[in-house]
């Protein structure tokens, strides 16, 4: 569908780049991309992906906005307290753009339902904040052959990964089993500096919009790690590990299961 | 012996017999029991920690899980 003129100005910046140009922004207009988690890493990625006109974002989420997110969760308000983070981000994400349309999952992603939602989209963001979800947004991208992008992130670092099924390392490969249950302390028990995931959803999202051009070369097989303190960011090459349960050579998981022992209180409490 | 660790050339005393799991000691790594070791670009299985020996001249890193994002 060709630009009207309102979207050919609010895309200009875009349109001059020549990796974007008129195409490119059509491209993303017409590309759906999934952000699980509509926390600290998912508020910038669905900030900036709205602003950038991704045509379709769903947003999934089961949790209330508390005051306690507002230090980080930029997509938030106070007047915003209390309310279903996807419908606080929904009203956020159309007030900037829109062009964008919104679907929301009000709802804790799981193993019944996570294969059926990430069908519906060209691109997932993993913006979630404990290791169940993890691994379970690996698994089901992975056996979906569904590209995503893992975010992680705790006190001063983060670290960020573009995982393409069948071709690139996957999580797995790195870290082939989830650490017990309260062994890594999570961002409400160890705290993160506000910013932090402005920086690594920034990047999630510049993955994002990067995969869904066709342009430049994606952090697949590389490790992003960012230390704020330090203010130092340093990429590792992982290659594929043919043991991984996951994508290696003799898979041992072959369908989207809950790692049921490792909710958390906090996953519990919802 | 000198190796890189994360990045940073690391000069550590000579020993033939050094392997992972001593390395980790030796370097007194954060959650030894959680990492993930990368040896020359691969991921080393855990059950092999003890029986691989440290050249000179390895790259090794030292990967930790982060869970948070909320």
């Amino acid at each position: 569908m060709a630009l009207t003129d309102s979207q050919i100005e609010r895309y200009s910046r875009h349109i001059i780049l020549k990796e974007v140009g008129g195409k490119g922004q059509q491209k993303l207009l017409a590309s759906r991309v999934l952000i699980i988690g509509a926390g600290g890493l998912g508020a910038p990625v669905a900030l900036y992906l709205a602003a950038a006109g991704i045509g379709t974002i769903g947003i999934a989420d089961a949790d209330n906005v508390d005051l306690s997110n507002l230090q980080r969760q930029v997509i938030h308000f106070t007047p915003d307290i209390g309310k279903p983070k996807v419908d606080s981000a929904r009203e956020k994400i159309q007030a900037i753009n829109p062009d964008v349309q919104v679907r929301c999952y009000h709802e804790w992603i799981n193993a019944a339902n996570i294969m059926g939602i990430i069908g519906e989209y060209d691109f997932v963001v993993d913006a979630t904040d404990n290791f169940a979800a993890k691994f379970l947004i690996n698994d089901a991208c992975i056996l979906a052959g569904k590209p995503y992008s893992h975010g992680g992130i705790l006190q001063f670092v983060g670290q960020t990964i573009t995982v393409l099924p069948g071709e690139s390392t996957c999580y797995r490969c790195i870290f082939p089993t989830p650490p017990p249950k309260d062994a890594i302390p999570t961002c409400s028990q160890a705290g993160v500096i506000g910013v932090l995931p402005g920086v690594i959803g920034s990047i999630q999202a510049t993955e994002a919009i990067k995969f869904l051009l066709g342009k430049g070369e994606l952090l697949a097989g590389r490790l992003l790690m960012y230390d704020a303190l330090k203010m130092k960011f340093r990429d590792v090459a992982i290659n594929r590990n043919p043991n991984c349960p996951l994508c290696g050579e003799h898979p041992t998981i072959t369908e989207a299961r809950d790692e049921l022992d490792l909710l958390t209180v906090c996953d519990l409490e919802q | 012996m000198t190796i890189t660790v994360n990045g940073k050339k690391t000069d550590l005393p000579e020993n033939s017999g050094r392997t992972i799991d001593s390395l980790l000691a030796e370097l007194d790594v954060s959650q030894p029991l959680y990492v993930t070791v990368e040896l020359n670009g691969e991921i080393l299985e855990r059950n092999a920690f003890d029986a691989t020996l440290v050249a000179t001249g390895d790259t090794i890193e030292f990967l930790y899980f982060m869970g948070g994002g909320c």
